[in-house]
């Protein structure tokens, strides 16, 4: 009995004196004492865990990174493929548009009938302004039918393979074109050159023209259909000791991006050299 | 059998003139690949095919172009006699060869062709003609020369192992 009242005591004792410890510390008491003590105990878990981190960067680390690169490179191949997506469905989209324009083109032109055809190369010359064209004598395409866009003319064929045909573009230097000024009420022969610019020649001195006249193809001569837009004039060029007029076309078909063509085939050129006099 | 080479390889750099190099342009000028190729090729040593190349070469940008099919092969021609001539002379150069005949020549066959057109009553400017068209041609033409020049020496190589061992 008294053993037992002893215990009780003394562990009554061991927790008050425990307790106000722990009292006499929260309260800071000890502050310089338990600085001491949790300063190394922190110190000791830093190193431990310091050299655990190190221990778990050593074995885990390499395989982090092989893996990492390995998605990198999973990653970038996704990438690749993606843009190379983009591009093909823009390519797409560019084509659509231009199509799209093209059955415009010839849904307000009824009285045509048309071959699309994708323009695939140029000629080897640079004196010349030729395309050549993905439809021949398969598709129905003849020598010089018309060639048009949904902008306006570009030229007409020269030549006809099987399942290719070469065109001359307007602005051609052995291009000769009839075409007429709208406004004006003039007509001329439109000729191109070397660096691809066209020329509007034979305009009549009396004549009035103005940079902006639209030219449209008048049909004389055979070669081409009537009305036709083929460009804008952008000068005029007038001397008093000159027989006719000059004026610099622009031409409304940008011949440098030419991707996609209509060929008139339900036209048939008239050939009028027998009925030009020869000296 | 080794000639048989020529033929992929002709339709392949006219393809390529017609298709790519003819919208690399320079004002209104641009280069020749097959006159290019055609040089690089006559210029290589072992080679004994080269008027059989230029001929082939000239017939099929011919039919491609609008301009006579005599234009192109009287130039084609006249680069590989340029260059046999050449190479003869200034074996230790074949750069300086190549550079030569890449030079001379583009001016020949772009002189040729406006003297044909002009011919034929096409009305082509002179000054146009040399200043907007011959001289960037001449230009693009020899920064072409030196890759395309590597590209024959080694298919040169490889078609004619033989004399090359010896």
């Amino acid at each position: 009995m008294r053993n037992s009242f002893s215990r009780t005591i003394q562990t009554t004792i061991i927790f008050l004196v425990v307790g106000g410890v722990m009292a006499l510390a929260l309260g800071g008491y000890f502050s310089s004492a338990s600085n001491v003590f949790t300063g190394s105990l922190i110190n000791l878990q830093s190193w431990f865990s310091t050299r655990f981190s190190a221990l778990q960067d050593f074995f885990t680390a390499p395989r982090d990174i092989a893996s990492l690169r390995q998605r990198n490179a999973e990653l970038e191949s996704d990438v690749s493929e993606l843009q190379a997506q983009v591009i093909q469905l823009q390519q797409q989209v560019g084509e659509t548009q231009i199509l799209a324009a093209l059955v415009d083109f010839s849904r307000a032109n009824p009285e045509n009938t048309y071959k699309a055809a994708a323009v695939i190369g140029r000629d080897p010359s640079p004196f010349l302004h030729y395309v050549i064209i993905n439809r021949g004598s398969n598709d129905g395409i003849l020598r010089g039918m018309p060639v048009v866009t949904d902008q306006g003319l570009v030229g007409r064929v020269d030549a006809v393979i099987a399942d290719a045909a070469r065109v001359q573009l307007i602005t051609d230097p052995a291009s000769s074109v009839n075409v007429r000024l709208q406004n004006a009420e003039t007509e001329g022969s439109l000729v191109g050159s070397v660096t691809g610019d066209v020329i509007l020649e034979l305009i009549p001195q009396d004549v009035t023209v103005e940079p902006g006249d639209l030219a449209l193809t008048s049909g004389l001569g055979g070669g081409y259909p009537p009305d036709l837009i083929v460009g804008q004039v952008v000068n005029v060029r007038s001397r008093e000791f000159d027989l006719f007029q000059q004026a610099t076309i622009q031409p409304v078909v940008d011949f440098n991006r030419l991707q996609i063509v209509l060929v008139i085939v339900n036209f048939k050129p008239v050939d009028i050299s027998p009925l030009i006099p020869t000296p | 059998m080794r000639n048989l080479i020529a033929i992929p390889v002709v339709i392949f750099s006219v393809i390529l003139q017609s298709a790519v190099v003819s919208r690399i342009t320079l004002l209104s000028g641009f280069a020749d690949l097959p006159l290019i190729m055609l040089s690089a090729w006559a210029l290589q040593e072992e080679v004994d095919s080269a008027w059989h190349w230029a001929i082939a070469t000239g017939l099929l940008v011919g039919f491609v172009s609008g301009v006579i099919w005599v234009v192109p092969v009287i130039g084609y021609l006249a680069a590989v006699g340029l260059a046999k001539l050449l190479q003869r002379r200034v074996w230790q150069a074949p750069l300086l060869a190549m550079f030569s005949v890449t030079f001379l020549v583009t001016i020949f066959i772009n002189i040729l062709s406006f003297l044909v057109l002009r011919l034929m009553g096409v009305s082509v400017d002179i000054g146009d003609a040399l200043g907007l068209v011959v001289l960037p041609a001449v230009l693009l033409n020899l920064l072409f020369a030196i890759p395309v020049y590597a590209v024959m020496r080694d298919l040169a190589r490889w078609t004619y192992p033989v004399l090359e061992a010896e």
